[in-house]
């Protein structure tokens, strides 16, 4: 039976061989024919020489998050062959090079072999052995497009574009394509029963990785001065704010940049310049991952007591420790969420598709401003590093930036005495002014030491103590200010609870959960605080699920510190393996504890 | 410590500067160090160095990390913004807020312990970035408020109040600003007024990254027979190599040193740095003379003050980041957001 954009193809590579713009185009070609795809890179914390893997989800049905199993593998690494073939679905594909012939051992009954002599192939037709090399992935490219059925001038488009001015690249590309191509048309049953079809499934939706749509979120969001430490997988965010701020924020008339990036000596001096530009008065921000949030962790702690705006983008990885730097998790909830010794909490912002990465990016520095506080955008290498569909980007050109409340001279002059940490609202949020402002109005001194009220050093048990009551009002503020959880289904009395990238698979969870005869509302927390929403969705449900992406379910932690909920009341839903939750994860756990404690299904009745 | 309040009124006939105010104008809250300590006559000079250069005295980024060093901030200065961060961390902090203002005068000041040992890194960094700033480190060879510790800059063999030998070798700080690109280096002491007010002077108005490393007794804890930081070693070894006059826009500050060789530097600003060459072989515009002579004198017990090095053109961290000449923290909307136009042309690039 022939099935049509709905399989798993995965290609295991060797890193540093070049793979990972053939494997691309792959993917572009299919989003290009308006088809659902998810991509996922594995790599190695390495340059060149270890294997690395990189799996695309074709779905028309428009399933984002990482399902288990493979369709067909592409495998063109030697040194993996034995877990590749083994990692292929009963009734699936092998696609391997077969100039030499596989071992006897690996091979297997239940799957089809294709073989293709790639590097035979590519021998007498290209001299040089680099280029050799490098057109292996453009060869099974080109197979690919006749196995698969993809349309082929939508990938030879794509070749023309990317050597757009070097056209000597585009003939060889084009012929190596070619050669896999012919090959697979002339001996190979194409095409296989999985296939390809062009779809209208897409709109206008881009197709864009997490940490581009952060840097251009906080390009848009007015941020000037950048400074950061190289760490995967959040070096990319800084790196895309540099590019464009390259061709966007330039001076027109002197050529001169709107904008200053530092590359830190660490995270702490990362940390500390934007700490220092947010003080005096400049948009600023800083990117890094787990490590590099315990290494910034005093100087959070200063920001929230002295509360200076500052943004932090924490793409998050695994850990603890260095852990897998190049696996994806989302254990940094609680450390970000309480960095830095005492009476801490930080405002976290959780996106979950590339828009909102650039929304939140914008909006962050918003709130910083606005909060006088960090706030950091909670992402992670699962969103930040892959290419991911996402509605496309959008900005209103009335927008202002919200700097918050700042006194301006003329304001100062208004006032009979300055006082910057008088709750002159009852918010819990002073008024502060910029250095310089005034010649004789409105400076005061800015210290992790306790103080008053007119920010003059005291000891005093009362005056500490007002302080951070006033702290935790800001708190209360804060909780009505961020973006609200988001709320689905309804009328069911079980629901799910989930954040950032978790939200990937859960539309087919939900539905492989409903076939079983299981519903569930779902609750999409998008920030931290949590607002009211969040805690009258867990009163409304008698089963709640959590769905983190950490061993020790650091969410479901949050939910029940903060909102004094009693923890028998949250069921954990967790992965923290370093590849992203997959559905079948979901579904698997929320059923076993329906199983489990014997809870009714509601199956509906078939005619 | 001084426990009267300072008058509010001043006296009348208090002689003003060219923008009308006082030295009053110039100072800061009444300092809460020890009686005597060699930070407080650091804070009153910079007091005096911008009085005299008659500096708006709300434009300034005071900048500090943590110890006593740290607190003098307050002690100056008072009519502009000041910001006691984190121990070791003044650098980045005075880099990120000199990045988003480069118009107000950035003075960071730190301490030895602040700056050689947990700060070392920090420091090292902002002197490669050449942040337009003038960066003082009080040197006292001691951690005061946590009761007398050796610091990073203490002599080897230098000893405790209690009579212990230090002994680690020091860091030098003036030697690693000399070796990693500061562009004005200098040394001073706290008890030579006539010599650090100058200096302070020039440093302010240098552009680029100016350092001052100023040896400033601790009475509570290092000015005791067998310290090297003490007032009494200090005089009795100190080398003046080359005194600074600052000269502003061609009006000229009556020099009261000894004359020896004089060199007149032309600021970028129009302003002139006038250095009066105590030993006539001294170059203080070759760097690997003024490392060399430092170093000799080191190992000699020998502090050499004055200015030691000086290049007055090598410009600052905004000229090598070619950023626009208003602060980008005056920067709105118009200047900083590219508007959903461009954005619509960056989803196309997507599909």
């Amino acid at each position: 039976m022939t099935t049509y954009n709905d399989f798993v193809i995965r290609f295991a590579n060797v890193n540093g061989s070049g793979s990972a713009s053939a494997n691309g185009m792959f993917a572009k070609a299919l989003f290009r024919m308006g088809i659902p795809v998810s991509t996922r890179n594995i790599f190695p914390s390495n340059i060149q020489g270890l294997p690395t893997w990189f799996e695309v989800r074709v779905s028309e049905a428009g399933y984002l998050g990482r399902r288990e199993g493979v369709d067909l593998m592409v495998a063109m690494n030697a040194e993996t062959y034995a877990e590749d073939v083994a990692a292929v679905k009963p009734g699936g594909f092998l696609l391997y090079d077969n100039s030499k012939p596989l071992a006897r051992e690996l091979r297997r009954t239940d799957i089809t072999e294709i073989g293709i002599p790639i590097a035979t192939l590519l021998l007498s037709e290209f001299d040089d052995p680099k280029q050799r090399g490098l057109f292996k992935n453009i060869c099974y490219l080109g197979a690919l497009s006749a196995l698969l059925n993809i349309e082929f001038e939508v990938i030879t488009d794509m070749v023309s574009v990317q050597y757009k001015g070097k056209d000597d690249l585009i003939r060889p590309n084009v012929h190596a394509l070619e050669i896999g191509r012919r090959y697979a048309r002339d001996y190979l049953p194409c095409p296989l029963p999985i296939q390809v079809r062009r779809a209208d499934a897409l709109g206008d939706k881009i197709f864009v990785d997490g940490n581009t749509a952060a840097g251009l979120g906080a390009l848009y969001g007015g941020a000037s001065v950048v400074a950061w430490y190289p760490i995967t997988p959040s070096t990319s965010v800084a790196e895309a704010f540099e590019r464009y701020a390259e061709k966007l924020r330039i001076d027109r008339e002197t050529g001169e940049r709107r904008y200053a990036i530092i590359q830190a000596e660490d995270e702490l001096s990362a940390i500390g310049i934007v700490i220092g530009a947010g003080w005096n008065g400049a948009r600023s921000f800083t990117a890094t991952s787990g490590p590099g949030i315990s290494l910034m962790s005093e100087f959070l702690g200063l920001a929230y007591f002295a509360e200076i705006p500052a943004v932090i983008f924490d793409i998050q990885r695994a850990g603890p420790s260095t852990g897998m730097p190049t696996r994806t998790q989302q254990g940094d909830l609680i450390s970000a969420a309480y960095a830095s010794h005492g009476d801490t909490k930080h405002v976290l912002l959780f996106p979950s598709t590339p828009k909102e990465c650039f929304d939140f990016g914008a909006d962050a520095l918003d709130l910083a401003d606005r909060l006088q506080t960090p706030v950091i955008v909670m992402s992670d290498l699962e969103l930040g590093m892959n290419d991911n569909l996402s509605e496309p980007f959008d900005w209103d050109d009335a927008r202002r930036y919200d700097r918050g409340k700042v006194l301006d001279a003329e304001a100062l002059e208004s006032i009979e005495k300055f006082g910057r940490y008088l709750d002159v609202d009852g918010d819990g949020i002073g008024y502060r002014t910029y250095p310089g402002t005034h010649p004789d109005k409105g400076a005061f001194f800015t210290r992790g030491t306790s103080r008053d009220e007119y920010a003059a050093y005291t000891e005093s048990p009362e005056a500490y103590q007002r302080n951070m009551e006033r702290l935790s009002l800001k708190w209360r503020t804060a909780a009505t200010l961020v973006p609200k959880a988001e709320v689905g289904g309804g009328g069911n009395t079980a629901g799910i609870i989930f954040y950032g990238t978790s939200a990937l698979p859960m539309a087919e969870a939900l539905d492989l959960l409903a076939e079983e005869g299981i519903h569930l509302d779902t609750l999409r927390i998008r920030a931290f605080p949590f607002g009211e929403e969040v805690y009258r969705f867990i009163e409304d449900h008698e089963v709640l699920f959590v769905v983190d992406q950490n061993r020790d379910a650091q969410m479901r932690t949050l939910l029940v510190n903060e909102g004094d909920i009693d923890p028998a009341r949250l069921v954990s839903v967790r992965y923290f393996g370093g590849l992203s939750i997959s559905a079948d994860t979901i579904q698997e756990q929320v059923s076993e504890y329906y199983t489990a404690r014997k809870l009714p299904r509601l199956t509906e009745v078939k005619s | 410590m001084t426990f009267v309040a300072k008058p509010r009124v001043h006296h009348p006939r208090l002689p003003v500067n060219e923008i009308g105010l006082t030295r009053r104008d110039y100072e800061g809250a009444v300092s809460t160090l020890c009686a005597g300590c060699g930070h407080d006559s650091v804070s009153a000079a910079i007091v005096q160095a911008c009085a005299e250069l008659s500096l708006p005295p709300h434009r300034f980024a005071k900048i500090s990390g943590i110890g006593c060093s740290s607190k003098t901030p307050s002690y100056f200065l008072s009519r502009s913004h000041g910001f006691n961060s984190v121990h070791g961390r003044m650098p980045s902090v005075a880099t990120g807020a000199n990045l988003a203002n480069r118009e107000l005068y950035c003075v960071g000041i730190s301490g030895d312990g602040d700056s050689a040992s947990i700060g070392l890194g920090q420091f090292a960094h902002i002197v490669r970035r050449r942040i337009n700033m003038l960066y003082v480190v009080d040197n006292n060879g001691t951690y005061g408020l946590t009761k007398g510790q050796f610091s990073a800059t203490n002599d080897k063999g230098s000893t405790s109040k209690k009579g212990k030998p230090n002994l680690y070798e020091p860091i030098d700080l003036v030697s690693m600003a000399l070796q990693i690109g500061a562009s004005f280096v200098a040394r001073s002491f706290s008890g030579d007024k006539r010599q650090l007010v100058p200096l302070i002077k020039a440093g302010l108005m240098h552009r680029g990254f100016a350092f001052i490393d100023v040896i400033s007794p601790c009475v509570a804890f290092n000015n005791h027979n067998g310290s090297t930081k003490s007032y009494e070693y200090v005089r009795g070894h100190s080398e003046s190599l080359v005194a600074a006059d600052y000269v502003r826009g061609g009006s000229e500050i009556t020099a009261d040193y000894e004359p020896g060789t004089t060199e007149d530097v032309r600021m970028p600003d129009g302003s002139l740095l006038r250095l009066h060459k105590l030993d006539r072989d001294y170059d203080p515009h070759d760097r690997v003379g003024a490392l060399d002579h430092v170093q000799r004198c080191q190992a000699e017990g020998e502090v050499v003050t004055g200015l030691l090095y000086v290049d007055p053109n090598a410009g600052d961290c905004h000229e090598i980041l070619d950023t626009v000449e208003r602060p980008l923290n005056s920067l709105g909307e118009a200047e900083l957001c590219p508007g959903s136009e461009a954005l619509d042309g960056i989803n196309a690039s997507f599909r």
